[in-house]
């Protein structure tokens, strides 16, 4: 006979491990969704989960999605660590790339050193901007902050709209909804000749260190987890709440804010319609999935970035829909927290008895 | 300017029917929340029903099935969050994420080849009786019968919760499931009947708008109006009635936007397009200051697991 008992404690071996069951449970039902659509299970998950990385080529475009995740993730997991719901990362992605935007054109068929960090900065305190104000709602005003930071992602995107077709379409542009291209000094270099990749990158992994930094080696870390723990023994530890919450809020906004820089200052170099594949919407999967862990979260971000190239590749190569994108990154949410059960619960073998 | 009176009376009617989807949605929404459950899923279960509702119009050509079909489909995919939530004890937020993501990936996958395929005229009820009386003739007859259970529902609701037996045991376990428990109430079985409730009334909602609203599949067609009507339910206080009005206003925006675009009136689309996030932003923080009103009309147990060991 097999009873389920609650564990004392949750299991750390079964904390790292969970992930990796999910993404394995999620390739089973991918495969079991291919072969219902009519494909053959295996040769679909091989076009959609290897081909799209076999070459440099391919690795370099998995490295370009993997960033914008990475970073709004991280930033994130301060938000999901100390229990404050940011649901809008891709408003504030949004609102940072048209902060940054603006200032790029600015400095239009200009050149100079100083442009690209002040093109950055600008990026960062979009995001930061844009994530205060569900952060001051939640704060002063008891305001949902789930469903604020939702809405805002929607305002974000028609001021987006607004600004490339209106006011700061390309004037040589023949009414294309874009804006004119950034001078090269407002571009983040590439890295190599011929690939994407650029060097947003180390944005991502400065992200990465300090957040980690953060994290494990300092009392604001520290305060974070608690009040991820239990926000009543927070208080009785006479943490500021109220502070707390607006920093972590305008940390993520920053981090998204900039992936936002990542995205228009990168290899396209203006500004137009659609900047983000819903990169802040998966972002939030990336963050669970790496167990808001930096290290984590690099892995995750590789993982849910597959998904993105997979779908594309298998799109072109077997004509399966490319929203089987989001369907896995779905299922990969709801395998994780499914798993999660075996933290807090095990399966007892006892012998039967009556 | 003369204004025709039956004018008026149509703008009203199309802001009723504007209003129609959200209704049902919250309705269904608040009885999960009621219950304890915070099911954030309300925008993917929504754009399940669409498609399942417009997919089954176009392959069997009956609009019953079609209709009983994408609220099934809204029970089925609210099945996964009730089995995850209450069976796995998973957090709420996080799962009901989950299932919008999913939902609208799924959805975009099945309707694929349901894209420019146009939909069939759906039957209104008492259309001969729209020309007998002035205004209020457009604004009661010659609407569907999903129309008219909308703003039926609401009333239901409440009657529902305040005088029967089972709405009692609903609003007993989300107040506090631990007293419900030991009065031997199975929690979680409420529960997931709540939940499956709110799926079916989503699911409704969405074949609505495919079905009745705007008769065609077009990608993401809930734009968001799954998580205005779950600001609608904190809106209404956890009250039915008061989600008439909220989805009236919402109804109001979205309608005279089309009408100040008509008239020629002289401000960016996309701005007109903003104003019911940016309004439901508003209203949220003019209900939510009174923290101590909230917090005695929210459920109690709102979006906690409860797990009992046995």
């Amino acid at each position: 006979m097999i009873k389920i008992v609650k564990r004392d404690q949750p299991s750390r071996a079964i904390f790292f491990f969970t992930p990796v069951l999910a993404i394995f449970l999620t390739l089973v039902a991918g495969g079991l969704i291919f072969f219902i659509l009519g494909f053959k299970p295996f040769e679909a998950l091989k076009f959609f989960f290897i081909v799209p990385i076999a070459d440099k080529y391919g690795f370099s475009e998995l490295l370009l999605k993997a960033t914008p995740l990475c970073l709004i993730a991280i930033g994130l997991s301060f938000c999901f660590k100390s229990n404050n719901w940011n649901i809008g990362a891709e408003g504030q992605l949004t609102f940072g790339a048209i902060v940054s935007g603006g200032v790029a054109l600015l400095f239009y068929e200009q050149e100079g050193f100083y442009i690209l960090p002040i093109v950055i900065l600008a990026g960062a305190i979009g995001g930061m901007l844009y994530a205060s104000i569900p952060a001051i709602l939640k704060t002063y005003f008891n305001t949902n902050e789930i469903l604020v930071s939702l809405m805002l992602v929607y305002v974000s995107k028609l001021i987006l709209d607004y600004l490339v077709v209106g006011p700061w379409s390309n004037p040589e542009g023949f009414n294309f909804p874009e804006t004119r291209q950034f001078s090269d000094s407002a571009k983040l270099p590439l890295l190599f000749e011929g690939l994407r990749i650029h060097a947003g990158i180390f944005l991502a992994l400065a992200a990465v260190v300090i957040s980690w930094f953060v994290f494990y080696k300092t009392y604001l870390g520290f305060q974070m987890k608690v009040s991820g723990f239990s926000l009543k023994t927070a208080k009785y530890a006479g943490y500021k709440g109220k502070k707390m919450i607006i920093l972590v809020f305008l940390i993520s906004g920053a981090c998204a804010g900039l992936a936002g820089v990542g995205e228009i200052t990168g290899p396209i170099g203006q500004l137009h319609r659609e900047i983000s594949p819903d990169y802040g919407f998966t972002a939030i999967i990336v963050a669970f999935l790496g167990r808001l862990h930096p290290v984590g979260i690099i892995f995750a971000s590789l993982v849910v970035a597959i998904t993105y190239l997979g779908a594309e590749t298998a799109q072109i190569f077997m004509q399966i829909p490319k929203y089987t994108g989001q369907v896995f990154q779905g299922m990969i949410l709801f395998f994780l927290l499914a798993s999660d059960y075996l933290l807090f619960f095990k399966f007892k073998f006892i012998g039967s008895k009556k | 300017m003369i204004i025709d009176i039956n004018f008026i009376g149509l703008i009203i009617a199309s802001i009723m029917a504007s209003a129609v989807p959200l209704i049902l949605a919250s309705c269904g929404e608040l009885i999960t929340e009621r219950s304890g459950v915070l099911n954030l899923g309300v925008e993917g279960m929504m754009i399940i029903g669409a498609i399942s509702g417009f997919a089954l119009m176009t392959v069997t050509g009956s609009l019953i099935i079609a209709i009983f079909g994408a609220m099934l489909a809204g029970v089925l995919i609210s099945t996964i969050f009730a089995f995850l939530t209450q069976t796995l004890i998973t957090n709420h937020v996080a799962t009901g994420l989950a299932l919008t993501i999913f939902g609208i990936g799924i959805s975009a996958m099945i309707g694929k080849n349901f894209v420019g395929i146009p939909g069939k005229e759906f039957p209104v009820l008492f259309d001969g009786f729209k020309d007998t009386i002035p205004l209020l003739g457009p604004i009661l007859f010659g609407h569907s019968i999903v129309f008219y259970f909308a703003f039926a529902l609401p009333f239901i609701t409440s009657y529902f919760l305040k005088k029967t037996k089972i709405g009692l045991i609903v609003r007993a376990v989300g107040d506090s499931p631990e007293s419900a428990s030991n009065q031997g109430i199975n929690v979680r079985l409420v529960r997931y009947a709540c939940i499956l409730y709110g799926g079916a009334m989503s699911g409704l909602a969405g074949a609505y708008l495919s079905m009745i609203y705007t008769p065609q599949w077009i990608e993401n067609m809930t734009g968001g109006r799954g998580w205005i009507a779950l600001a609608l339910v904190v809106f209404s206080t956890w009250n039915p009635i008061k989600i008439l009005i909220g989805a009236m206003i919402f109804g109001g925006l979205t309608i005279i936007q089309f009408h100040m675009q008509a008239i020629g009136v002289r401000i960016p689309v996309q701005f007109l397009t903003a104003l019911p996030y940016i309004v439901t932003i508003i209203v949220l923080v003019v209900i939510s200051r009174d923290s101590r009103k909230i917090r005695l009309s929210t459920p109690s147990s709102l979006g906690k697991s409860f797990y009992k060991d046995n």
